[in-house]
Parts: structure tokens; sequence; C-alpha cells
């Protein structure tokens, strides 16, 4: 494929769905090893939520109002969550599944209440976004990348989703051995004098950040994909963190890319005209990459001493 | 008009599916309690979740067949045969892979509905049209809906209800105790399946009414606004089938009422409204009862322990403590010891003594066991016991100053 | 023998308070409304092996945990070394249940003993040769030096139990505090650990182990603290580890005919 055809219309969807993915999947590794993979689910949930409530809020459609919102969102479900489960005494599971679908439904009704029709808000979009829409018009070949009129007009998506990567790659690798030591032994962490449930809060609110930034260009459901398929695949591959760590990157990678390809030209060597939802596509090459390590991996079973004596 | 709906007067439409609503709401409550007590409530969203593909999949297959492709029951039986087969992932990855039980929900729930998405999207790309509401699914809509789909939902819910009716005590027994249950010889595994099956029947159920993304909150908000109210587990059970019929039918109305009001966000948030009040004032469970508890409880535990500081001439280090017992009457500011606080102070030591006898004798194991600290010795034991253990104890002891 | 249990042992005067490794003064820990650990008192002896006994949910291990800061007490105050332990955490090494952790952990042996210098590396410090060599030499200690590269989920309970006291011994610590070490490990491993608490008490380090198996108290600790939600006794096991203190714990749990051979050995 030509420079004039992939740089506008591939290009930056392309880089999007790989820095929504490792962004994701970043944080992803410490939620799965947490056994708090569903606090992913959780908060990719009450993502549309907090992004209607700002847009009620200001009246426009703007990143920083929606990004705020959506995070302040995650942080108010987070602690409902904890609430529950401790004033209430009732499982984590259960008190997630309680929170999450109230605050989604809370969304979801505003939504339909609210004219939005005259702005680029709707429900099917925030179910499972619209990478393909994330074009860079401006661009009219590989040229345009050292063209600074035309650097102007990339879509805006691109710089908060590199942002946020940037951000997360930062607190992973400045609170790595806290967070590797609490998420092994966390009674040993308090006693080394690490705030295990600040920096358990900490993750939480940067697994929220990276949801919301990669909200844009997946949606808020498929954002769970992200954030458990490719850590999880890589746990089946190697019995080392920092080499999970390598390995999920990789996989996110591969899903964005394989997916969004797939997506794109995939029902034309079929013979279908149409292109399908890339996110669902990039979802679906995930669970494949994942069901691949689950059958073959070398560490996909327990070996060793059971947990309990 | 709230009231013509909540009086079924809103058409027969409108009550068809309010009806539905309201057995739905029950058969999930009830379902979702076994889920609830086996703590398995998330596996139901994988379930759901699960379900996208398969509508897709039957709606190209009706059409392929030439058929209209909108038919609600080809739909559901598509739906149900996908989520059965989410299902089976979900057991496979977490029985013989290392991922827990938690990521295995996750990613059976996003890759299937991404899937899901991708099949929506061919579909909509095979003519315009003929996509006939699929999303409708996604969170559900009874508006415009046809009277044979209404009749299928109010047939459906009924028996989905009369299943579990059927079901019921061997479900109980296993989501209670499923060891005793084996060891009765009751095919857990099985029973667990069947337990999923009718999971399984309430989402497909409640697909077209709540939608697929939602469904999961009627199976798990009723037994969790249960459990507030009652220790037993058989009127959890019927609490939470009375939850979930409320939420249902209340929902259901209040959505007919007006328009823009999708009917289950609506039935979800007034599932939740009853959640809230019942952890808030629920008694004994209740948020309110529990700190006004807590705080009774940690005020005795200061006083006891200020008390028996006193009462060996220690000091008290702590500033609660302090300001408990001078509010008491015990002990001035200054931490020292009022008359009052010296003659509770030697009965509190006294007591603690008399404990210590009862712990130390064999004799009586039972009482010894209830010893936390605070409990009053005279709550446990009868006059006489007391009397023979003073005497063992030896006479009234002086309270030093 | 109906003396209260504050006044046995050591006397509670401030210098005892001061020296003390681990003092702990009016701590009560409940979960729910059931006081677990009521208003108990402990001060451990400098130097010495002390062993925290008592019948199973007699609160011993909460005791340490509430200690620790690691569950929150409702009452209480804890120093280290006459300071608030918030300020003493290098000198404190923990060594919590085996059990507690998912051993299914993507990480090796080395990496485990190497976050017990944590505190001396910081968040980013870089990890030297010479910090290898310690964990190395930690490992070799334990007689574990040969599975430094093997990955943790391999490990057997006692050898998840030696990394454990490994990475205890890479925090240099003055006060070493251990979460039933002896649960559920081989013959081989009890010896092993025991021997190497031995040479931290030659050292002159101070030794505080949860323990459950009352035939060994007098073979391996010098001290013992007997508690049942409330403390029953404190104090060298010559003194505080016999048949009615015994009894005053563990009540009808244990038959007179075992307290009476415990406390023969004993005395």
């Amino acid at each position: 494929m030509s420079g004039e055809e992939f740089v506008p219309l591939s290009l930056t969807p392309l880089l999007i769905g790989i820095f929504a993915a490792v962004a994701c999947a970043l944080p992803g590794n410490f939620l799965v090893l947490r056994k708090q993979a569903l606090i992913g689910d959780a908060i990719s949930h009450v993502v549309l939520p907090g992004i209607v409530v700002a847009f009620l809020l200001t009246g426009v459609i703007s990143a920083w109002p929606m990004m705020l919102g959506a995070a302040g969102a995650a942080l108010l479900a987070v602690v409902m969550i904890e609430a529950i489960r401790r004033l209430g005494r009732i499982e984590p599971g259960a008190a997630m599944g309680v929170v999450f679908t109230t605050m989604f439904a809370g969304g979801v009704l505003l939504l339909e209440q609210t004219d939005t029709s005259s702005v680029h808000l709707d429900v099917e979009h925030a179910l499972y976004g619209n990478l393909e829409s994330l074009i860079w018009l401006d661009a009219v070949g590989w040229s345009s990348l050292l063209d600074a009129q035309a650097l102007a007009g990339l879509p805006v998506e691109l710089g908060r989703i590199a942002a946020t990567l940037i951000g997360v790659i930062a607190f992973i690798w400045l609170f790595w051995r806290p967070l590797k030591i609490s998420t092994f032994d966390e009674g040993f962490a308090r006693t080394m004098g690490i705030r295990t449930n600040v920096l358990g809060l900490a993750l939480v609110v940067v697994a929220a950040i990276a949801a919301v930034a990669a909200f844009d260009a997946v949606g808020s459901i498929i954002v769970i994909a992200m954030f458990i398929c490719p850590p999880a695949a890589a746990r089946m591959m190697t019995n080392q963190l920092e080499r999970q760590i390598a390995w999920s990157i990789g996989f996110a990678t591969t899903s964005a890319i394989v997916g969004y390809v797939f997506a794109g030209y995939g029902p034309l060597w079929l013979g279908a005209a149409d292109a399908v939802s890339a996110a669902g596509m990039i979802a679906t090459v995930s669970g494949v990459i994942l069901a691949l390590t689950a059958l073959f991996g070398p560490c996909r079973k327990r070996a060793g001493a059971p947990a309990q004596a | 008009m709230l009231s013509d709906a909540l009086l079924l007067q809103l058409g027969y439409n409108a009550t068809l599916v309010a009806i539905g609503a309201a057995l739905l709401g029950v058969s999930a409550g009830v379902t979702g309690t076994f889920l609830f007590l086996r703590k398995r409530a998330l596996v139901s969203d994988a379930i759901s979740h699960a379900t996208l593909p398969g509508v897709c999949i039957a709606f190209m297959v009706m059409v392929a067949l030439g058929g209209d492709g909108r038919n609600l029951i080809g739909l559901l039986l598509g739906s149900a045969l996908s989520a059965w087969v989410g299902l089976l992932c979900l057991n496979w990855l977490t029985r013989h892979t290392r991922l827990a039980e938690d990521a295995a929900i996750g990613s059976v729930l996003s890759v299937f509905f991404g899937f899901g998405v991708v099949l929506l999207t061919v579909i909509q790309t095979m003519g315009v049209g003929r996509q006939a509401g699929l999303e409708g699914f996604l969170l559900g809509s009874t508006a415009g809906m046809l009277w044979a789909d209404a009749m299928i939902i109010a047939v459906g819910g009924g028996a989905t209800l009369l299943l579990i009716l059927l079901l019921r005590r061997p479900m109980t027994l296993v989501s209670f105790d499923p060891e005793y249950a084996a060891a009765r010889g009751l095919p857990v595994a099985r029973i667990d399946l069947a337990m999923m099956g009718l999971v399984m029947a309430v989402t497909v159920v409640g697909l077209k009414i709540v939608g697929l993304i939602l469904i999961v909150a009627l199976l798990i908000i009723p037994p969790v606004t249960a459990r507030f109210w009652t220790e037993r587990s058989d009127r959890v059970v019927l609490l939470s089938g009375l939850a979930g019929g409320v939420s249902g039918f209340v929902g259901a109305a209040i959505s007919a009422s007006a328009p823009n009001l999708p009917t289950g966000p609506i039935i979800v948030l007034v599932s939740f409204a009853l959640f809230a009040l019942s952890m808030l004032l629920a008694p004994n469970r209740g948020v309110l009862a529990a700190i006004l508890g807590h705080l009774r409880f940690q005020r005795r535990v200061h006083l006891r322990q200020g008390l028996l500081a006193l009462a060996q001439g220690q000091p008290i280090y702590e500033r609660l403590t302090l300001r408990l017992l001078s509010r008491a009457g015990f002990a001035r500011a200054d931490g020292v010891a009022t008359e009052l606080g010296r003659a509770r102070a030697a009965k509190a030591l006294r007591d603690e003594k008399r404990w210590e006898v009862v712990r130390a004798d064999q004799s009586h194991e039972a009482a010894a066991a209830l010893y936390d600290g605070l409990r009053d010795i005279e709550t446990v034991l009868t006059k006489d016991q007391i009397v023979d253990i003073d005497r063992r104890i030896g006479g009234p002891q002086e309270v030093p100053a | 023998m109906l003396e209260l249990a504050s006044s046995n042992g050591i006397a509670n005067t401030n210098e005892a308070l001061a020296e003390s490794p681990l003092a702990i003064r009016g701590l009560t820990v409940s979960y729910g409304q059931k006081p677990a650990v009521f208003s108990v008192d402990m001060t451990v002896q400098a130097g010495a092996m002390t062993a925290v006994i008592g019948p199973n949910g007699a609160g011993k291990s909460t005791m340490l945990k509430a200690a620790l800061g690691i569950v929150k007490p409702l009452s209480g105050q804890v120093t280290a070394f006459g300071k608030p332990l918030e300020d003493q955490r290098a000198r404190v090494a923990y060594v919590p249940q085996r059990a507690s952790v998912d051993w299914d952990f993507p990480t090796r042996v080395i990496d485990v003993v190497l976050m017990g210098l944590y505190r001396e590396l910081g968040l980013l410090g870089r990890l030297r040769g010479r910090h290898k060599a310690k964990a190395m030499d930690c490992l070799n200690r334990v007689g574990m030096r040969d599975f430094a590269d093997r990955q943790i989920g391999q490990l057997s309970g006692g050898q998840q139990q030696r990394v454990f006291l490994a990475r205890s011994l890479a925090q240099d610590a003055d006060l070493y505090l251990l979460d039933e070490p002896f649960a559920g490990v081989d013959a081989a491993t009890e010896k092993a650990i025991i021997a190497v608490l031995k040479s931290l008490k030659d050292a002159g380090k101070t030794v505080v182990v949860v323990h459950h198996d009352l035939a060994t108290v007098t073979d391996y600790f010098d001290h013992v603290f007997l508690i049942n939600t409330r403390k029953v006794a404190e104090g060298p096991v010559d003194v505080a580890f016999t048949a009615e203190t015994l009894q005053a714990a563990y009540g009808g749990r244990l038959a007179t005919a075992q307290i009476d051979q415990l406390s023969r050995a004993a005395g």
C-alpha cells in the first residue's frame, strides 16, 4: 500500500490502537496478578457515566473535562465498591456488580434523557468506540510526518493516548519495586514501609486513566480485553514478571496491528465490500492469542507446592 | 401516568412487558441468590456478554435461510448457544490453565463481546434496514415491541420461574454447603451446571427487556439487597425474589409511563434504590446499625481497658480512654480515679480474675469459650457459681490508689 | 497463681520500655464485634528468643500483625527500640505465614530475597553485584543457594519458608518477627531454620516467633509469651512456661497429662 493512502487513513488509527492496547496492558499485568482483573471491568463500565456527567456539566464535548469526569467516576466507583464491601460485608465480586451496573445504567439514562443528537456522543459509540474515524486528514503521505502544518492536524486523540502511555510507563517504572513487592506479599510490603493501600489505589487510578484515554478508540467494553487478555496470555509464556511485561506489550501490539488490519482488509480479502469494527477485531485477536497460549504456552499450568499447606 | 402504568392501564403490550419483567425479576433474584452464595456473582457477567455473537450469528443464519432474521425465538436460541460456549470456555480456562476465575471471566466477557461487535458491523453492511435493531439487545428496548415478542417474554419469565421452583431444593443444598451435598450423594457438578443453565435462561429472557450489559444487575443486586435483612438462607432466597420482582415491575411501569426512559436502566436503578435503602437502614447488618454498634463497642473496649488500668495503678496512654473515663465520672481529667471509678475498677479487676479462674477450669469450658474481654461474667454464670469462684480467689482485695 | 497476668515476668518500668526491641501497650484488635486480642501488653526481651504461644484462634498472629501495622488495632501503642515503630522499620524484619501469599507469582527465588533489600535500594537505586552477592549469601545461610534461579512456584513448603527467612536476613534487622515458620515444614527445614535463628541470637539480635508446637518450646526458646485473647504470662521459659500458665492459656483444650509432661520437660 502506498504512503499516500496509508498515512492519512491508517497510520493514526493504528498508532492509537497500539498505544491504547499497551497503556491498558501495562497496569493490567498487575491487576491480573492481584486477582483484581474485574476492577478493569468495573472501571471501563463507569467511564460512560463519567463522560456523560462531564458533558452535562460543561455542555461541550472536550477532552479534559471528559477525562476528569471519567477518572472521577472511576474513583467514585472504587470508593463505593470498598464501602459496600466493608460496611455491608459483601464479597468484592458482588459489590463490584452492584456498583458498575448501577453507574452504567445511570449513564445510559442520562444519555437518553439529554439531547446529544447535535454532538458526537451516542451509546453505541461509547460501547465499542470508533477507531476507524480517527484519521489524519491533513496528511498526504510519509512526507507529512515532517510537515509542521500537517502535524498540527493530527487527531487530538493521538496526542492524548501517547501522553497517557508515557504517564503509565513512568508510573510503572518509578514504582516498579513497591508494585512488585506489594503484589506478591502485601503484609511484608507494609512492614517495609510501603503504603500499600495508597499504591493499590494509585494503580487503579492509572488503569482508569488508561481506560479513559482508550475510550475514544475502542469504547468502554473492549477496553476490558486490553486490560486482561495480553497479560493473561503473557503469564502463560513465562514465570518472570519482567518477561511477562515484555510479552504482554508484544501481545498488545500484535493484537492492535493484526486486529486493525483484519478489520480493514479482511472483509476485502473475503470478497465483502466494507470493513468491520476494528475495536471488536482487536479484542477478538487478543482472545485468539490468549486461546493459543492457554493451549500451548510453556507456563500455562500451575506447578509445585499448592498455596495452602 | 405512572399510576396508570403501575395499575397496568397502559395497554396490552406494556402490561405484558411489566408482567414479564416482574417474572424475570423474581427468577433473576432467586437464581442470583444461589450464584451469590457460591461467590460466583460475576460469572453471570461473562455469560451475558457472551450472548452477543450468538444473537448475531442467529440473525445471519436466519437471513441466509431466507427468513426474516428478526424472529425472537431464533435470536434467543442463538444467544443461549453462544452463552453456553462462553461458559465452557470460562470453565476450561479456570480448570486447565493457571488463570484465576476473575481473569477468565474478564477475558471471556470482553473477547466474546468484541467478536459480537465485529459481527454486528458485518450485519450492518449486509444491507440497510435489515439490521433490525439488534443493538436493542445491548441495552434492552421494549418500545414498539411486537405483541408476540411480549408474549414470549412473559411466557419465558414464567417458564424460568417454574424451572427454578423445581430445582430449588438441590440448588439450595449445593450453594449453602457443597461438601455436605456431595456427601449426601448429590451430583454437585451437574447441579452447578444446572444453576448456570438457569442463569443463562434468565439472561436470554432478559435480553430484550434489560439488555445484555445490564442483565447481570438483576442477578446480583437483589440477592445482595436481601442479604442485609436476614441471616436465614431460605429467607434470602424469598426476599431476593421479591426485590427482583418489585424492581422489574416498577421499573417496567416507570419506563412505560414516559418517553426516553429506557426499560433496562430504569429497572436497574429501581433495584439499586432498594439496595441502598436496605444497606443504610437494615437492622443488624445495615450501615447505620453497624456504625452505631461499632462506636458503642469501641467505647466499651476503651472504658474496660481504662478501668483495668486504674485498678492496677497503670498510667493511661490513650486520650480517648481518658475522655471516656472522665465523662463516665470514673476519673478526673488528669487520670486519677474518682470514688466511683475506684469501685468500678475494683469490680472490673475482680471480674477479670473470676474469668481467669473460669478459663483455667475445665468444668467451665463452655463458659470460658464466651470470654472476649468485655462480656459481663454475670451473663454466663449463675450467682452460686460466682460465689464459688470468689471463694477460690479469696477475700475482697484492695484497689491500689 | 491468681495474680493478674501483667504482673508476671518483666517489670513494667519505663527503662524496660525504652530498651525493649518491641513494646506493646493496651493493644486491642477486633474482627467485627469480638476482640481477637484484648488489652495486651508485651515487652520483648532484647537479645532473647521469644515464643508467642496459645491455642488456635487465640490472637497470636493477629497481635503480631497489629503491632506491625498490617491490621488496624482498635486501641494500643507500639514502640520499637523506644521509638514509634514507623521510625524503626529498617530495624524490624517480618516473616509472614507462608500460606499468606500466592506462590504462583511469576518470579524467581533470588528476586524474592532481593525484595528484602528494598529499603536499601529505594525506588530506583541500581541493583549492583554486591546486592546480588548478599542475597546469595542469605540463601546460602538457609541452605537454598542452589535454588536461586528457580521459579518460586516449584518450591516445596519447607523451601518456601526458607526463602522467606532468607529475605528477612537480607534486611539486616535487629528484631526478627516470624509468624508460624514451622507450620507444615519438613524436619530438615525446621532444623535449618532454628539454626539460623540461634545464630541471629548469638549475634545479639532479638527473635520473636509465633509458635504452635508446645513440645519444642523449651528446646528452642528462652522466653515465652502466652496469649489467649488476653495475655496469660510472659517471661523466661522456666518461670512463665508452667503447668499453671499452660492451663490458663489452653483451658480445657489441653489434657492434664499433656500439661504435666510439658511442664516436667520445662522444669
